[in-house]
């Protein structure tokens, strides 16, 4: 298992669901649902600390995979996440993402957060930063009025390169050693 | 060191026409704003105003740049009277239409170090622009229980 703990929060979102928090984690956590406001992408992911969690593309090939880190239903979903779908990608060191849900009111306040171990350039966190917000809001929209808006997300400027220049240096091995 | 700034965007299945009118007339704001009546539909010069649900006035800022429905920027300086007393600071909106959808983009700046209002506002605009959202697509916004402290900030002030 991972340190979480060397992990910090580099992006958070904030968004308020008009739905009971059960609804909202099903959104989180069931294909049928993430295929509809994911980018396309089916979760598929084992039920309990310590299991397996994958992204999937539409023809079954993986895109993101990791471990279930905590798995709470109706309060929090987190686990850690690698990119394999994108040459390279597979290099970078893996995040967490942590998806907690808490009652308010007659809705519930979904916080995602996104922790790295390393200090990621401002480029690489862009593509977060750009996604996190057109995903959200598909899910909000999808579980309040049974529709997704169809948002085609490009990666923001700057950061393939950021990527690619990351896993040529691997600034992390040198922060660790230092 | 930089300075606080807060941006948080939402995609709202709706044309910024109707993302603008929501941002800027009372009748409409008061839908999904908490209960608060804002005024922004004046040119720059002109002033934003927002008028609690006791019927208190919260704001009376000046609007510094308005291009329907694109682009508005208002100053920023809460009139409650429990309030810190911080200079003014900024709010800028930036509506882009996308396939019949609005992106928008929030920016609240100009804030001082260690500023106490920007703890408030960086809690309270994810709930009001979930609203937006919520009352744009479905017709009802939200009543998340922030509010509870908010109404009774609504009747002291």
């Amino acid at each position: 298992m991972i340190d979480a703990a060397a992990f910090k929060p580099k992006t958070v979102y904030v968004t308020y669901i008009v739905a009971t928090p059960e609804a909202v984690f099903a959104a989180l956590t069931e294909p049928d649902f993430t295929r509809r406001y994911f980018g396309g992408f089916a979760i598929d992911v084992e039920p309990r600390v310590g299991g397996a969690f994958r992204l999937l593309y539409p023809d079954g090939r993986v895109h993101m995979s990791g471990r279930v880190l905590d798995w709470t239903p109706g309060r929090r979903f987190s686990c850690t996440w690698l990119v394999e779908g994108i040459p390279g990608f597979d290099q970078l060191p893996e995040c967490i993402v942590t998806y907690e849900i808490e009652p308010a009111g007659d809705a519930c306040r979904l916080t995602m957060t996104e922790s790295h171990s390393w200090d990621v350039p401002e480029a690489i966190l862009s593509g977060g930063r750009a996604g996190w917000p057109a995903i959200l809001s598909g899910l909000k929209s999808l579980v309040e009025t049974g529709k997704a808006p169809a948002i085609a997300m490009a990666p923001p400027e700057g950061f393939m390169d950021a990527v690619r220049h990351a896993v040529s240096e691997k600034p992390w091995t040198k922060e660790t050693r230092r | 060191m930089s300075k606080p700034q807060f941006v948080y965007v939402t995609y709202i299945a709706a044309p910024p026409e109707r993302v603008w009118e929501a941002l800027t007339k009372p009748d409409i704001s008061e839908k999904y704003w908490f209960g608060y009546r804002v005024t922004a539909d004046g040119r720059a010069g002109e002033r934003m105003t927002a008028v609690n649900p006791a019927g208190r006035l919260a704001h009376d800022d000046p609007i510094l740049e308005s291009d329907p429905p694109r682009r508005l920027v208002y100053g920023w300086k809460p009139l409650y009277k429990d309030m810190p007393d911080e200079r003014a600071s900024r709010v800028t909106f930036v509506l882009e239409p996308f396939k019949g959808q609005t992106r928008l983009t929030v920016t609240h700046d100009e804030f001082d170090d260690g500023s106490k209002i920007f703890g408030m506002i960086a809690k309270g605009w994810p709930a009001v622009l979930s609203s937006l959202k919520s009352f744009l697509e479905t017709g009802r916004g939200l009543e998340p229980s922030w509010g509870e402290e908010e109404r009774k900030r609504a009747g002291g002030a």
